[in-house]
């Protein structure tokens, strides 16, 4: 009876070793930009939920660092919220890798102001001169006579990154812009202050501010994906090599329309399709 | 037997409490050599005094630029005006809860005045984000309410429940043969007060004072949600401003990890590690040196 007590034990307890290295085989590593990161997170979630075999371990340290470790063979998935350089793929190939890049959404950022504010449209040089601090006021840009309160993010956000490259072409915004650690804030921010001018991610927009078309084109999941809409950007996610197995399942459950896209919505960000 | 079995015991809970305190110590010297490590590095690329005089804190542009003068001066400037706001609110309060008030009142308002301290500082930042700030920007108008005043303002608020309870314990603590022989000389109440009782606990609220200010000089929710963030030094109180602690939390979560923005934003920690451990220094020192030795009736 003892021995019998004995050896259902051995068998539980060796069914849990075999199957918990079972579920280590089925194991996604996802490194890189931080911007891609929620929608990672989102998605491996609900794919975790679905997939309770398949374990995903995400973290974040940039595009480049991501970029790297699909170079060094690191990780499954790199993030990243730019294309891969020459030089990165002139690496990767004589480290034997190949990356392949999927595009899974769009990055869409519009300037916002306070309802009041009478500016319907501004161009990509008034946007940069105000973020300069060369047009201070409201009247030089066709507005009523008030000083122009500028709202910046923190500069290691995505969302600066986007701004700096697209509307200041990588000249540097003033030291006295505001700063606001996250779109909801900039969001807060602006409603608050009729002067104010800032920038948020298409997800983050609703009714307490009010959206401004850039050079007489307004930022909608449209003309961000036909590419009319100047202050929008890809985000990749890589793998070595194309995709097989359960890389392949996930990366097809990430582009899905009715699946990851879905959650690329929730996320504040501009699904594909 | 029983005399050694107890003497055992008392052997056993004396190494108890001893490595109990020094698990505590040793963790803060753990984080304080971490801070230090993770921070020195940056001086690799910039000089110190490029770090600390420098006027452009740029630190993701190509070249980047450290330079924390700005925020040095955001943070010491918010903590003066918040210390002008709150020094005198928190040490009359004290007075008045300590000689002025009846037991009752007393027993009412100091729980009260405490219970400020529990606030959590990220209410007291969206208090003033939603309400002070477009209130300050109508009333003064200007440009923008999220600004250094707002941010004092706050930060006093958050600082009054210290220095008040801190300098009430000390102006309790001043014996009443004192206040006695000052009423018996004839000295009116209000005489005594400020001519004996607030010298005889100077210690004590000085002590109260420069906790109540290294309270607001590390206070990071708050500046973050309302001095406005702008990395410039102020020219006016109504100026954004970004305090040291507002630049770590906003920018620390995407820093990657071991670059030079890190380090600097390590770097930013040790300037503020040292500003708070002078502020405590100086309590320290202020509450030994003067404080009351006895009854003074010896």
């Amino acid at each position: 009876m003892k021995h019998k007590n004995r050896l259902t034990l051995w068998v539980v307890f060796m069914t849990f070793i075999i199957s918990t290295s079972l579920s280590w085989a089925e194991n996604i590593v996802i490194k890189g930009s931080t911007t891609v990161l929620p929608i990672a997170q989102k998605v491996a979630e609900a794919y975790m939920a679905l997939y309770p075999d398949v374990k995903i371990s995400i973290s974040g340290g940039g595009s480049g660092n991501g970029i790297k470790a699909i170079v060094d063979g690191t990780t499954d998935i790199a993030d990243s919220s730019r294309f891969i350089k020459d030089s990165e793929v002139t690496m990767a190939v004589e480290k034997g890798q190949y990356p392949v890049p999927f595009s899974v959404a769009y990055d869409c950022i519009i300037p916002v102001v306070h309802p009041s504010n009478p500016i319907k449209d501004l161009t990509m040089n008034q946007l940069k001169a105000i973020y300069k601090g060369e047009v201070t006021n409201w009247n030089q840009v066709g507005g009523a006579d008030l000083k122009i309160v500028v709202i910046s993010r923190d500069t290691s956000s995505g969302t600066y990154e986007v701004w700096e490259e697209k509307i200041m072409k990588n000249e540097r915004v003033f030291p006295g812009a505001l700063l606001q650690a996250s779109n909801g804030a900039v969001a807060q921010a602006v409603s608050k202050n009729k002067n104010a001018l800032g920038y948020i991610g298409l997800g983050y927009l609703d009714k307490s501010v009010k959206a401004l078309s850039v050079g007489n084109i307004a930022g909608s999941p449209e003309t961000t994906l036909d590419g009319t809409f100047p202050i929008s950007r890809p985000l990749y996610m890589f793998t070595n090599k194309w995709p097989a197995g359960e890389l392949a399942k996930f990366m097809n459950y990430v582009v899905h329309p009715e699946k990851g896209q879905k959650l690329v919505k929730d996320a504040g960000f501009v699904p594909l399709y | 037997m029983i005399i050694s079995s107890s003497k055992l015991k008392e052997q056993f809970m004396r190494y108890v409490f001893f490595i109990i305190a020094t698990t505590s110590v040793a963790v803060l010297l753990m984080i304080t050599i971490f801070l230090f490590t993770e921070g020195l590095p940056i001086l690799k690329k910039v000089s110190i005094r490029a770090f600390i005089f420098g006027d452009y804190w740029y630190p993701t542009s190509d070249p980047a630029d450290f330079g924390i003068f700005p925020l040095i001066m955001g943070s010491l400037s918010v903590t003066f005006i918040s210390a002008i706001i709150s020094i005198p609110l928190g040490v009359m309060t004290a007075i008045y809860l300590a000689e002025i008030a009846s037991f009752r009142v007393r027993e009412i308002v100091k729980p009260v005045v405490e219970l400020l301290a529990s606030l959590p500082s990220v209410v007291i930042g969206f208090f003033g984000m939603v309400l002070v700030a477009p209130f300050l920007q109508e009333t003064f108008g200007i440009a923008t309410g999220l600004n250094m005043f707002n941010a004092s303002l706050m930060l006093a608020f958050m600082s009054v429940p210290t220095i008040c309870s801190i300098s009430e314990d000390a102006l309790y603590s001043v014996p009443s043969s004192l206040k006695e022989a000052s009423l018996a000389l004839g000295a009116t109440p209000l005489e005594t007060i400020i001519r004996v009782t607030i010298p005889a606990s100077l210690s004590g609220i000085s002590t109260a004072i420069i906790l109540g200010m290294s309270r607001a000089i590390g206070e990071t929710m708050v500046v973050l949600m309302v001095a406005g963030g702008a990395a410039m030094v102020p020219s006016s109180i109504f100026d954004p401003v970004r305090p040291l602690p507002a630049s770590i939390a906003a920018e620390m979560a995407e820093a990657p990890y071991r670059g030079d923005h890190y380090h600097a934003l390590f770097a930013t920690g040790i300037v503020l590690f040292i500003f708070t451990f002078l502020f405590n220094l100086i309590a320290d020192h202020i509450s030994y040196k003067y404080r009351q030795v006895g009854d003074a009736t010896l």
